[in-house]
Protein backbone atom coordinates (compact mmCIF):
# COMPACT_ATOMS: atom_id res chain seq x y z
CA UNK A 1 0.00 0.00 0.00
CA UNK A 2 3.06 2.39 0.31
CA UNK A 3 4.25 2.19 -3.09
CA UNK A 4 0.68 2.50 -4.14
CA UNK A 5 0.51 5.87 -2.25
CA UNK A 6 4.30 7.16 -3.34
CA UNK A 7 3.32 6.11 -6.77
CA UNK A 8 -0.12 7.84 -7.27
CA UNK A 9 1.31 10.84 -5.21
CA UNK A 10 3.92 11.10 -7.58
CA UNK A 11 1.81 11.45 -10.73
CA UNK A 12 -0.90 13.59 -8.99
CA UNK A 13 2.16 16.33 -8.72
CA UNK A 14 3.19 15.64 -12.24
CA UNK A 15 -0.26 15.66 -13.56
CA UNK A 16 -1.27 18.71 -11.46
CA UNK A 17 1.95 20.57 -12.69
CA UNK A 18 1.15 19.86 -16.63
CA UNK A 19 -2.26 20.94 -15.98
CA UNK A 20 -1.78 24.29 -14.84
CA UNK A 21 1.08 24.88 -17.70
CA UNK A 22 -0.63 24.08 -20.71
CA UNK A 23 -2.13 26.28 -23.12
CA UNK A 24 -5.13 24.23 -24.44
CA UNK A 25 -7.68 24.20 -21.75
CA UNK A 26 -8.96 20.93 -22.20
CA UNK A 27 -5.22 19.24 -22.45
CA UNK A 28 -5.28 21.18 -18.62
CA UNK A 29 -8.52 19.63 -17.76
CA UNK A 30 -7.89 15.75 -18.76
CA UNK A 31 -4.41 16.44 -17.40
CA UNK A 32 -6.59 17.47 -13.94
CA UNK A 33 -8.87 14.33 -14.34
CA UNK A 34 -5.20 12.09 -14.16
CA UNK A 35 -4.30 14.05 -10.94
CA UNK A 36 -7.93 13.64 -9.07
CA UNK A 37 -7.77 10.23 -9.89
CA UNK A 38 -4.51 9.97 -8.98
CA UNK A 39 -5.36 11.68 -5.67
CA UNK A 40 -8.22 9.50 -5.32
CA UNK A 41 -5.43 6.39 -5.17
CA UNK A 42 -3.68 8.48 -2.45
CA UNK A 43 -7.31 8.23 -0.17
CA UNK A 44 -7.88 4.85 -0.67
CA UNK A 45 -4.09 3.70 0.37
CA UNK A 46 -4.65 5.89 3.38
CA UNK A 47 -7.96 4.40 4.64
CA UNK A 48 -10.32 6.23 3.70
CA UNK A 49 -12.31 4.63 0.43
CA UNK A 50 -15.55 6.82 0.95
CA UNK A 51 -13.79 10.22 -0.04
CA UNK A 52 -11.85 8.11 -2.83
CA UNK A 53 -15.19 7.17 -4.90
CA UNK A 54 -16.74 10.85 -3.44
CA UNK A 55 -13.25 12.21 -5.15
CA UNK A 56 -13.82 10.04 -8.82
CA UNK A 57 -18.07 11.00 -8.47
CA UNK A 58 -17.95 14.13 -7.74
CA UNK A 59 -14.35 15.92 -8.73
CA UNK A 60 -13.49 14.32 -11.79
CA UNK A 61 -17.06 13.26 -12.89
CA UNK A 62 -18.85 16.57 -11.84
CA UNK A 63 -16.85 19.70 -11.36
CA UNK A 64 -14.00 19.10 -14.02
CA UNK A 65 -17.24 17.69 -16.48
CA UNK A 66 -18.59 21.04 -15.91
CA UNK A 67 -15.55 23.17 -16.41
CA UNK A 68 -15.40 21.36 -20.32
CA UNK A 69 -18.97 21.84 -21.23
CA UNK A 70 -18.12 25.41 -20.30
CA UNK A 71 -14.77 25.35 -22.48
CA UNK A 72 -16.52 23.41 -25.05
CA UNK A 73 -19.57 26.17 -24.89
CA UNK A 74 -17.24 28.97 -25.34
CA UNK A 75 -15.53 27.43 -28.41
CA UNK A 76 -12.08 29.10 -27.98
CA UNK A 77 -10.19 28.66 -31.60
CA UNK A 78 -6.66 28.12 -32.00
CA UNK A 79 -6.26 32.02 -32.29
CA UNK A 80 -6.79 32.03 -28.24
CA UNK A 81 -4.91 28.82 -27.80
CA UNK A 82 -1.47 30.66 -29.53
CA UNK A 83 -1.95 33.71 -27.05
CA UNK A 84 -2.29 31.70 -23.93
CA UNK A 85 0.75 30.49 -25.09
CA UNK A 86 2.06 33.79 -25.59
CA UNK A 87 1.22 34.33 -22.07
CA UNK A 88 2.48 31.70 -20.06
CA UNK A 89 6.33 32.18 -21.97
CA UNK A 90 9.23 30.66 -19.42
CA UNK A 91 9.26 34.70 -17.72
CA UNK A 92 6.43 34.56 -16.25
CA UNK A 93 7.15 31.27 -14.20
CA UNK A 94 10.57 32.59 -12.72
CA UNK A 95 9.11 34.83 -9.74
CA UNK A 96 5.99 32.64 -8.44
CA UNK A 97 8.26 29.38 -9.20
CA UNK A 98 11.14 30.66 -6.55
CA UNK A 99 8.38 31.51 -4.22
CA UNK A 100 6.46 28.07 -4.43
CA UNK A 101 9.87 26.43 -3.87
CA UNK A 102 10.60 28.49 -0.90
CA UNK A 103 7.36 27.76 0.64
CA UNK A 104 7.54 23.59 -0.76
CA UNK A 105 11.52 24.02 1.23
CA UNK A 106 9.81 25.70 4.05
CA UNK A 107 7.08 23.19 4.49
CA UNK A 108 9.19 20.41 4.57
CA UNK A 109 12.16 22.01 6.83
CA UNK A 110 9.01 21.97 9.25
CA UNK A 111 7.80 18.23 8.76
CA UNK A 112 10.91 16.91 9.15
CA UNK A 113 11.88 18.39 11.79
CA UNK A 114 9.22 16.50 13.96
CA UNK A 115 8.92 12.82 15.62
CA UNK A 116 7.83 10.54 12.34
CA UNK A 117 4.19 9.30 13.02
CA UNK A 118 2.50 6.65 10.70
CA UNK A 119 -0.63 6.68 9.86
CA UNK A 120 -3.54 4.09 10.79
CA UNK A 121 -3.20 0.60 9.39
CA UNK A 122 -6.79 0.62 9.39
CA UNK A 123 -9.93 1.88 7.35
CA UNK A 124 -12.33 4.41 8.46
CA UNK A 125 -15.67 2.93 6.56
CA UNK A 126 -18.12 4.71 5.30
CA UNK A 127 -20.57 3.91 8.02
CA UNK A 128 -18.28 5.69 10.40
CA UNK A 129 -18.72 8.67 8.40
CA UNK A 130 -22.07 8.53 7.50
CA UNK A 131 -22.70 8.45 11.61
CA UNK A 132 -20.47 11.10 12.59
CA UNK A 133 -21.87 13.08 9.31
CA UNK A 134 -25.62 13.05 10.46
CA UNK A 135 -24.49 12.53 14.00
CA UNK A 136 -22.00 15.52 15.50
CA UNK A 137 -21.58 17.62 12.35
CA UNK A 138 -25.35 17.67 11.39
CA UNK A 139 -25.55 21.27 11.68
CA UNK A 140 -22.47 21.57 8.83
CA UNK A 141 -24.75 19.26 6.53
CA UNK A 142 -28.02 22.31 6.94
CA UNK A 143 -25.40 24.81 6.10
CA UNK A 144 -23.52 23.13 3.32
CA UNK A 145 -27.53 22.39 1.70
CA UNK A 146 -28.05 26.24 2.15
CA UNK A 147 -24.53 27.15 0.56
CA UNK A 148 -25.50 24.77 -2.28
CA UNK A 149 -29.00 26.38 -3.02
CA UNK A 150 -27.44 29.80 -2.98
CA UNK A 151 -24.76 28.52 -5.77
CA UNK A 152 -27.43 27.56 -7.65
CA UNK A 153 -29.32 30.11 -7.27
CA UNK A 154 -26.46 32.39 -7.71
CA UNK A 155 -24.97 30.36 -10.81
CA UNK A 156 -28.88 30.74 -12.38
CA UNK A 157 -28.76 35.02 -11.67
CA UNK A 158 -25.02 35.20 -13.29
CA UNK A 159 -25.78 32.99 -15.81
CA UNK A 160 -28.55 34.47 -17.81
CA UNK A 161 -27.88 35.99 -21.10
CA UNK A 162 -28.65 39.84 -21.22
CA UNK A 163 -31.08 40.55 -23.53
CA UNK A 164 -29.88 44.23 -25.38
CA UNK A 165 -33.16 45.49 -25.58
CA UNK A 166 -34.64 44.34 -22.03
CA UNK A 167 -35.52 46.82 -18.89
CA UNK A 168 -33.66 46.38 -15.97
CA UNK A 169 -37.43 45.42 -14.14
CA UNK A 170 -37.58 42.48 -16.90
CA UNK A 171 -34.10 41.27 -16.32
CA UNK B 1 0.40 -3.08 6.13
CA UNK B 2 2.77 -0.46 6.79
CA UNK B 3 1.15 2.86 6.97
CA UNK B 4 2.71 5.76 5.17
CA UNK B 5 4.21 7.96 7.84
CA UNK B 6 1.61 11.22 8.19
CA UNK B 7 4.29 13.65 6.87
CA UNK B 8 4.40 11.88 3.82
CA UNK B 9 0.83 13.04 3.45
CA UNK B 10 1.17 16.69 4.66
CA UNK B 11 4.00 17.02 2.07
CA UNK B 12 1.87 15.54 -0.62
CA UNK B 13 -0.77 18.02 0.45
CA UNK B 14 1.28 20.96 0.48
CA UNK B 15 2.74 20.34 -2.88
CA UNK B 16 -0.90 19.94 -4.28
CA UNK B 17 -1.53 23.55 -2.73
CA UNK B 18 1.46 25.28 -3.77
CA UNK B 19 1.11 24.33 -7.16
CA UNK B 20 -1.95 25.73 -7.11
CA UNK B 21 -0.81 29.04 -5.63
CA UNK B 22 1.51 28.95 -8.67
CA UNK B 23 -1.21 28.62 -11.16
CA UNK B 24 -3.12 31.09 -9.94
CA UNK B 25 -0.18 33.72 -9.81
CA UNK B 26 1.14 32.71 -13.26
CA UNK B 27 -2.19 32.40 -15.42
CA UNK B 28 -4.08 34.95 -16.74
CA UNK B 29 -6.92 32.89 -18.21
CA UNK B 30 -10.11 32.65 -15.72
CA UNK B 31 -10.60 28.97 -16.50
CA UNK B 32 -7.07 28.17 -15.41
CA UNK B 33 -7.72 30.18 -12.51
CA UNK B 34 -10.54 28.36 -11.26
CA UNK B 35 -8.60 24.73 -11.76
CA UNK B 36 -6.24 26.31 -9.49
CA UNK B 37 -8.50 27.08 -6.82
CA UNK B 38 -10.40 23.83 -7.22
CA UNK B 39 -6.46 21.91 -6.73
CA UNK B 40 -6.08 24.26 -3.78
CA UNK B 41 -9.35 23.13 -2.23
CA UNK B 42 -8.00 19.50 -3.25
CA UNK B 43 -4.63 19.89 -1.51
CA UNK B 44 -6.94 20.96 1.90
CA UNK B 45 -9.22 18.42 1.25
CA UNK B 46 -6.26 15.51 1.56
CA UNK B 47 -4.56 17.12 4.44
CA UNK B 48 -7.64 16.74 6.38
CA UNK B 49 -8.07 13.34 5.17
CA UNK B 50 -4.47 12.37 5.71
CA UNK B 51 -4.93 13.61 9.57
CA UNK B 52 -8.04 11.36 10.16
CA UNK B 53 -6.14 9.03 8.82
CA UNK B 54 -3.49 9.18 11.16
CA UNK B 55 -5.97 9.50 14.75
CA UNK B 56 -8.36 7.11 12.87
CA UNK B 57 -11.20 8.77 13.19
CA UNK B 58 -14.11 10.46 10.35
CA UNK B 59 -14.09 13.66 11.13
CA UNK B 60 -11.15 14.03 8.42
CA UNK B 61 -13.65 12.53 6.22
CA UNK B 62 -16.53 14.77 7.29
CA UNK B 63 -14.60 17.84 6.32
CA UNK B 64 -13.09 16.53 3.06
CA UNK B 65 -17.19 16.54 2.15
CA UNK B 66 -17.71 20.16 3.28
CA UNK B 67 -14.67 21.00 1.40
CA UNK B 68 -16.57 19.38 -1.76
CA UNK B 69 -19.76 21.21 -1.38
CA UNK B 70 -17.79 24.38 -0.80
CA UNK B 71 -15.91 23.18 -4.33
CA UNK B 72 -19.29 22.93 -6.22
CA UNK B 73 -21.08 26.02 -4.79
CA UNK B 74 -17.80 27.96 -6.16
CA UNK B 75 -17.10 25.94 -8.98
CA UNK B 76 -20.79 27.13 -10.37
CA UNK B 77 -21.31 30.31 -9.55
CA UNK B 78 -17.42 30.82 -11.18
CA UNK B 79 -18.35 29.24 -14.09
CA UNK B 80 -22.07 31.46 -15.18
CA UNK B 81 -19.18 34.49 -14.00
CA UNK B 82 -16.93 33.33 -16.73
CA UNK B 83 -20.09 33.29 -18.86
CA UNK B 84 -20.82 36.71 -18.40
CA UNK B 85 -16.90 37.59 -18.54
CA UNK B 86 -16.77 36.13 -22.11
CA UNK B 87 -20.38 37.71 -22.99
CA UNK B 88 -19.36 41.09 -22.03
CA UNK B 89 -15.49 41.63 -22.85
CA UNK B 90 -15.03 38.88 -25.42
CA UNK B 91 -12.44 37.46 -23.44
CA UNK B 92 -11.27 35.42 -21.01
CA UNK B 93 -8.55 37.03 -20.05
CA UNK B 94 -8.49 38.48 -16.18
CA UNK B 95 -6.94 41.87 -17.14
CA UNK B 96 -9.92 42.57 -19.45
CA UNK B 97 -12.13 42.55 -16.27
CA UNK B 98 -9.94 45.12 -14.42
CA UNK B 99 -11.85 48.17 -14.80
CA UNK B 100 -14.97 49.07 -12.02
CA UNK B 101 -18.14 50.64 -13.10
CA UNK B 102 -19.32 53.01 -10.44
Amino acid sequence: MNVVFYISGAIAVVATFMAISRANAIHGLLYMVLSLLSLAIVFFSLGAPFVAALEVVVYAGAIVVLILFVVMMLNLGPDNIRREARLIGRGVWVGPGILGVLMAAELVYILAGGASQPTGAGMVDPKQVGLALYGPYLIGVELASTLLLAGLIGAYHLGRRHQPGATSEEE
Amino acid sequence: MAAVPIEHGLVLAGLLFILGVVGVLVRRNVIFVLMSIEIMLNAAGLAFVTAGSRWQQADGQVMFLFILATAAAEVSVGLALVLQMNARFKSLDTDAASKMRG
